[in-house]
């Protein structure tokens, strides 16, 4: 495999439904961290409970929007459960409250018992004709793009136009909030929750509401990703996927507005490009080292940003100082 | 409150750490091996008539086995260990078959497969004799078997399931079974609760402090020196671990001022860069040591446990002991709470704050890695293993009072014993998930934990 085919490989990853589903739930978790200064680090529970708010819906024959209803409406109902007691703690609480929960989630989704709901460990599969997702798609049937390796087919193009349609659509959102007055107030939570409170701001409440919007953008995106692949299994919504996440956020910039998009493309490049350089190295690497490998350099990478240029690629160093982070 | 003072109070926490552990060692006079009463259905003695080993294998196989899965079908019926004849055994790899056997009159079968690797082997019902059943027939198809050093043995339960039916020995042994993972997790906690205590920070890596210990032991262990000796190996190794993590990383962070949030996002690269790097050095297959087989089960009054569960208690209790001599009556223990409770405040009185962290950070890493070498004694020493531990030593910090070492303690004991003990009572999928809901439930009534001081939140 030439050395281009590896960049356009990694470009599609990028550019493609992947950098799409990560940009657009790395945008909840951005008004969570970047906005409020909350450590949500159970992110990916919001997520599975809008992935199998989906699946178990198409499962039971109920439509799409059926299927966002309900994802959307759990992960509100999740974000309150553990907003109300722990917003009002100290930061450490949260983070280990919601590392938790969410892995209290994905153990109840694998579980046995509950096997009837959510398939247990099998999780839910053959969903993609029951969703009908890809049959509104006018993209006529085929392969688009340059060259060999740079190929979609229509179906990946019309998930990365629906989702990255959608993640313009919620960043304009957040853009518009987090201009406004009240994202202003949740800014002036994130650099001295004190003195926001001693002006008269209810902080808890506009931390509650920061917590169960994010949380909501993280189960759309966690819709969208069963959607495309038809498919749930419990084995996906893992810790190291909110911290995938969180290295999105802080990449691009964690508190800016085009940063989790910006953040999301470049981390799909940097790790499929390492993933392309490992499987074409003069020895042999096996696929579950060249995995690890891929994570360890994302870790690298994460405790790099943050000591080294933690304002990340498009954030204000200056902003940054002043948050005290 | 009270409750929450007494406990406080070293003394009584010592006595409470005492009887909780003494109680099965006292008792140990009665080493009689265990036997159950005999019931209809599989009891625990029933198993050990259908127990199978490698040597049986090669014996009934006729010469050495090669690259197989073996085992051996056999049921009690009527209070004799009875072999199945003529049942089918299948085994594939990613749903293609590879191999199958039928067993003969002595109930084994040995299918040859190409090398090391993950297998589903599956067991055709339909072909058990008469009065031979499966105890759960969702288990026909094992579907994850992996074979890592050539050949494997297979088992499927046959009979009916009595393990439904316990005595108070079993609800005991359970308890104590909590007991031992709670003292583990204490002591693989202790570390992250002082360096929270002393620098604020959560510590994500700390998992990979507990792998390390035990990866380290293991090494050591495999490379010849017995096992109760690698454990002090593994100490070392983890205190030194601890150091360069202080010296490396966290101490020019706290030079720069960084901010606590900040540190804990780079806990978590720290932890999953060297977790993954674990996999590729150490390999994904979990390993054991010499001292984890071939052991059996011993009566201790109620309790059935395995001399090392007995060891590992004894060392954990010890181990707690001196950590609380050491923070109570030591200069260096009381400039360690002096740290913890005011750093600049300490730094004013004289009391060297850097190598005061350092010093803990060191401890932490000896602590994490004889908390790791234990635990890895009673599963497999494996990669991941710190990581999996990870959340119940949060949780057990947090029950406890994040900081607050004794808490810590305390908070481990009940997440331990309760994680064990409600596999009685529900399904045992659950029983991580009752462990944290615990955690999730005391907060919520006392978000400063247990022994935690109460200080004005939010």
């Amino acid at each position: 495999m030439s050395w281009l085919s590896i960049l356009a490989l990694a470009l599609q990853t990028a550019i493609g439904f992947q950098g799409a589903s990560y940009a657009l739930a790395a945008a909840g978790l951005n008004l969570h961290f970047g906005y409020t200064g909350l450590s949500n680090f159970g992110h990916v529970g919001f997520l599975l409970v809008g992935a199998y708010g989906m699946a178990i819906s198409a499962d039971q024959g109920w439509s799409i929007w059926v299927g966002f209803g309900v994802g959307i409406a759990a992960s509100v109902v999740l974000g309150l459960l553990l907003g109300i007691p722990t917003l009002r703690l100290r930061g450490d609480y949260l983070a280990i409250v919601t590392i938790a929960s969410a892995e209290i989630l994905r153990l109840v989704a694998n579980a046995r018992p509950s096997e009837p709901l959510t398939g247990g460990s099998r999780g839910i599969g053959s969903l993609t004709s029951r969703l009908g997702f890809f049959d509104p798609s006018f993209i006529p049937e085929g392969t688009y793009g340059v060259g060999k390796s740079f190929v979609f087919t229509d179906r990946q193009l019309w998930a990365m136009l629906v989702c990255w349609g959608l993640v313009l659509v919620v960043t304009l959102l957040l853009r518009g909030l987090v201009r406004s007055p009240w994202g202003r107030v949740l800014r002036a939570i994130r650099e001295d929750e004190d003195a926001a409170r001693a002006l008269g701001k209810n902080v808890v409440v506009f931390k509650l509401q920061s917590f169960v919007l994010g949380g909501a953008i993280g189960a759309l995106a966690g819709a969208l990703i069963v959607l495309n692949a038809g498919s749930v299994s419990p084995t996906r919504w893992i810790a190291p996927f909110t911290f995938a996440l969180y290295t999105v956020v802080i990449l691009g910039g964690a508190g800016t507005v085009w940063g989790p998009i910006v953040g999301a493309v470049v981390y799909w490049f940097v790790l499929d490009l390492a993933d392309g350089v490992l499987n074409n190295l003069w020895f042999d690497v096996s696929d579950t080292s060249a995995g690890a490998i891929r994570l360890a350099i994302m870790g690298v990478g994460l405790m790099a940003l943050m000591v080294f240029r933690p304002q990340g690629i498009l954030g204000s160093k200056k902003e940054m100082l002043a948050s005290g982070r | 409150m009270d409750l929450a003072r007494s406990l406080r109070n070293p003394r009584v926490l010592l006595l409470l750490l005492a009887l909780g552990v003494l109680w099965p060692g006292t008792a140990a006079g009665a080493q009689t091996p265990t036997t159950k009463p005999a019931a209809d259905g599989v009891t625990a003695a029933d198993e050990a008539k259908c127990k199978f080993t490698k040597q049986e294998a090669i014996e009934a196989n006729g010469g050495p086995l090669g690259p197989s899965i073996w085992g051996r079908l056999c049921q009690v019926i009527d209070g004799k260990a009875t072999f199945a004849k003529g049942a089918t055994i299948t085994v594939s790899q990613g749903g293609k078959e590879i191999a199958d056997d039928t067993t003969g009159a002595d109930g084994v079968f040995v299918v040859t497969i190409p090398g090391n690797g993950t297998y589903q082997v599956a067991l055709d019902p339909k072909t058990l004799p008469k009065g031979f059943s499966l105890t759960d027939e969702d288990r026909a198809v094992l579907s994850n078997v992996q074979v890592n050093l050539g050949d494997q043995q297979s088992t499927f339960r046959l009979g009916e399931d009595d393990r439904g039916q316990r005595d108070l020995s079993d609800y005991a042994t359970t308890v104590a079974k909590g007991v031992r993972l709670g003292l583990i997790l204490a002591v693989a906690a202790v570390g992250l609760s002082l360096v929270y205590g002393v620098t604020g920070l959560t510590n994500f890596a700390h998992a990979e402090l507990v792998t390390w210990g035990a990866i380290a032991t293991y090494l050591a262990n495999s490379a010849g020196v017995p096992f109760w000796l690698a454990v002090p190996i593994g100490m070392v190794a983890g205190a030194v671990a601890g150091l360069a993590n202080d010296r490396a990383i966290w101490a020019p962070l706290r030079k720069r001022r960084m901010a606590l949030l900040s540190m804990m996002v780079v806990s978590i690269g720290l932890s999953t860069a060297v977790r993954n790097l674990f996999q590729v050095a150490y390999g994904p297959a979990g390993k054991r040591y010499t001292a984890a087989s071939g052991q059996l089960e011993r009566s201790y009054g109620p309790f059935r446990l395995t001399p090392n569960d007995v060891i590992i208690m004894v060392i954990c209790v010890a181990v707690l002991i001196g950590m609380t001599v050491l923070l109570r009556s030591t200069r260096l223990g009381t400039a360690i709470r002096a740290v913890a409770d005011n750093a600049d405040l300490a730094a004013s009185s004289g009391i060297a704050v850097d190598r005061i962290i350092t010093t803990v950070w060191v401890i932490c890493g000896a602590l994490a890695a004889l908390g790791g070498t234990l635990y890895g004694l009673t599963i497999n020493v494996k990669f991941d293993m710190g990581f999996v531990l990870l959340l119940s030593m949060f949780a057990a910090i947090v029950l406890g009072g994040l900081g607050n070492a004794y808490g810590a303690v305390l908070g481990a004991l009940v997440i331990g014993v309760v994680q064990e003990t409600s596999g009685l009572f529900i399904d045992t999928a659950y029983k991580f998930v009752v462990a944290l809901l615990v955690l999730i439930l005391v907060l919520l009534v006392r978000p400063q934990g247990i022994l935690g001081q109460r200080e004005r939140f939010g």
